[in-house]
């Protein structure tokens, strides 16, 4: 009896963890099977969806990276994402920094301010942008998208980063600084490996958001050399009322893949509990 | 003059006055205890020290050296938090090894003089581990050990021992009083503790207020505060004050004993003494009551478990103390006093 419960209640935890792994799982399952569906197997509502009732095909690929322009408007996400991390990064982590630390009571008002414009959402503000991005001559090219993107997530960023910095107790800069570092080494060598944390969810935030935004880049981009994914794709495979669901859905799940790899491996890092330990009992 | 010299130091917060002109001079290898209440302005003085708070006004001179205006780190101090400060994401090794990373030594410098801290306070096989992984008494040394490593010429320790428990506690004050001598670095120790500060301090400065009220060796503190709140604020029970014409008479708790087993042959005031509440320690017994014939006159009278004297809650006694003994203050200001001439008791 003893021996059994314990086994019984593992496999409940087991069952519940493949539920949900399933759950997650399932739209990227969905997307690679359809990716190479023929379209008579996919348009029969009386098929199984999750097998292939008629042989696969590489078809839809083949139109995906040979009809369109996907792997330029892959290298103008890329571009767009790196470039608007790099820049979310420099500006919102000494910012966060300052109004946590140094600004006093003024620093959380002002972060609030910062965050209030975060929440002015991009369909109230694409027209005026649009204005700014034809005055700096920037229409039809990516750079548009790297000048506007941060408006949007240096604000998110500096008010998220806020939090992390404010968890970190004064107290440990403080001994870096009796230490023998300068505030500028301190905040190096202390504050910012404990806010890892902190700078990963906003790489991966910020970074999201360059992939998925949609207004501001069907705005100010009009040429399919500078489109960036989110609207290069569906220009291009939406033909008409045409949708070519297939290469879509191929379109999709090839970018989204590496990107979960790649936020899966820093998963560790976000695990929280990491400050755990540096003060008292 | 002196490793460490503080002139009229201040230190407002807005209408706050933290610390208000506080004069000190400490000596090469004295460990100075700065003892005071909750509030009294004991960290933040410390923090002017060790320059991570600007003061108001004053001057700080570390090693001959005016460093008022320099950074931390220009300042050959190390300091031991309250709250030990412990890098979180550093192994101890590397804890200990910070401030001589911070110098850019030599590897092997590095992993020579960290053994030597660690050997010192006894951890050396929690080199590998990650502060938190360590209990409350660990963290305190390797938070030691930090400070040891960059052999500063004045140390500052603030509260360090206030996490631990009461048993852990004494240990370690025998311990850091040991090293502390061995090493003879200057030390500054803050505390709130009275026994703490008794039994570590060469001397003792008493701080209330944002002000030192009295600097002396712990004997001298407690035989002859130089006001009623340090004559209050040191020993337990405290020290009695009466009110007597005009002025406050004052005289340690032990020292007022039953007239017939007071001390042979010194000369003796008595005073009748009307005992409400007896309290049994164990080692002492604490008796509360009021002296009759005197305004303020709550008083108590702590007599050893070997004093054999049986007394009843609700009589009164002939309770004595040695004209030595007693302590004369002024009334307003609360400043010790000459005693006056002759007067009876
Ligand atoms: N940064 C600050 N801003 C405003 N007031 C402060 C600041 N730091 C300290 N104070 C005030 O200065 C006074 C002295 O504080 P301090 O921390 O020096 O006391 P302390 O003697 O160390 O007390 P404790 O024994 O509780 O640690 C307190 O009244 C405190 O409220
Ligand atoms: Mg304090």
């Amino acid at each position: 009896m003893q021996a059994i419960m314990p086994r019984l209640k593992r496999a409940g935890h087991y069952l519940i963890v493949a539920a949900f792994c399933f759950f997650t799982a399932a739209p990227f399952l969905i997307m690679i099977v359809n990716t190479f569906k023929q379209d008579a197997d996919l348009y029969r509502p009386q098929n199984n969806p999750f097998i292939y009732n008629v042989p696969p095909t590489l078809d839809n690929l083949r139109l995906l990276f040979e009809g369109t322009n996907y792997l330029g408007f892959v290298r103008n996400s890329l571009f767009v994402g790196v470039l608007v991390v790099l820049i979310t990064l420099v500006v919102a982590v000494p910012a966060a920094y300052a109004l946590a630390r140094l600004a006093g009571s003024w620093g959380e008002r002002a972060g609030i301010a910062i965050f209030l414009v975060y929440l002015v959402p991009p369909t109230l503000l694409f027209i005026p942008l649009f204005r700014v991005v034809t005055a700096f001559g920037l229409n039809d090219s990516v750079w548009s998208l790297v000048l506007v993107y941060p408006t949007i997530s240096i604000p998110f960023s500096t008010w998220l980063l806020m939090g992390f910095f404010k968890s970190i107790p004064r107290d440990l800069e403080e001994a870096a600084m009796v230490d023998g570092f300068s505030r500028l080494m301190a905040f190096f060598k202390v504050v910012m490996p404990l806010s890892l944390s902190g700078v990963i969810a906003v790489t991966v935030f910020t970074f999201t958001l360059t992939l998925h935004e949609f207004v501001y880049a069907m705005t100010f981009i009009s040429s399919s050399d500078s489109r960036p994914l989110s609207v290069g794709v569906p220009i291009e495979l939406v033909r008409g009322d045409v949708f070519y669901w297939q290469s879509l859905l191929a379109a999709a799940v090839i970018v989204a893949i590496p990107v979960g790899i790649v936020y899966n491996m820093f998963l560790d890092r976000l695990v929280a509990g990491f400050t755990m330990g540096a003060v008292k009992g | 003059m002196g490793v460490v010299e503080l002139r009229g130091l201040r230190k407002e917060f807005g209408e706050v006055k933290a610390v208000n002109g506080v004069d000190l001079s400490i000596q090469k290898g004295e460990l100075v205890v700065i003892l005071g209440p909750s509030g009294c302005g004991k960290t933040t003085l410390m923090r002017m020290v060790a320059g991570l708070e600007l003061p108001t006004d004053g001057e700080v001179l570390i090693g001959d050296r005016n460093v008022t205006a320099l950074p931390p780190r220009a300042r050959d101090i190390a300091m031991v938090f309250q709250s030990y400060a412990l890098y979180p994401h550093m192994t101890v090794f590397d804890n200990i090894a910070f401030p001589l990373k911070a110098r850019k030594a030599p590897k092997e410098e590095m992993a020579q003089k960290v053994e030597w801290a660690a050997g010192i306070l006894g951890i050396q096989r929690l080199l590998a581990r990650k502060p938190r992984q360590l209990s409350g008494g660990e963290r305190q040394r390797v938070a030691l050990a930090r400070a040891l490593v960059k052999e500063p010429a004045v140390m500052l320790l603030d509260e360090p021992l206030s996490n631990l428990d009461a048993k852990l506690r004494v240990s370690a004050r025998d311990e850091l009083q040991q090293f502390q001598r061995n090493l003879g670095i200057t030390t500054i120790f803050v505390t709130h503790d009275q026994i703490e500060a008794m039994g570590l301090g060469d001397r003792i400065a008493v701080m209330n207020a944002g002000k030192v009220r009295q600097v002396g060796d712990p004997q001298e503190i407690y035989d002859d505060p130089a006001d009623t709140f340090v004559a209050t604020f040191l020993g337990s029970p405290p020290m009695n004050l009466l009110e007597r014409n005009g002025h406050l008479l004052g005289f340690r708790p032990e020292s007022f004993l039953p007239l017939e087993v007071a001390r042979g042959d010194r000369e003796k005031v008595t005073f009748p003494f009307h005992l409400g509440r007896v309290e049994n320690l164990g080692s002492d017994r604490l008796l509360y009551g009021t002296v009759e014939g005197a305004e303020r006159n709550r008083t108590i009278s702590k007599l050893p478990s070997t004093v054999e004297v049986s007394v009843e809650a609700g009589e009164t006694y002939d309770f004595a103390v040695c004209r030595a003994d007693l302590r004369y203050f002024d009334k307003e200001s609360g400043l010790r006093k000459e005693p006056p001439p002759r007067e009876g008791g």
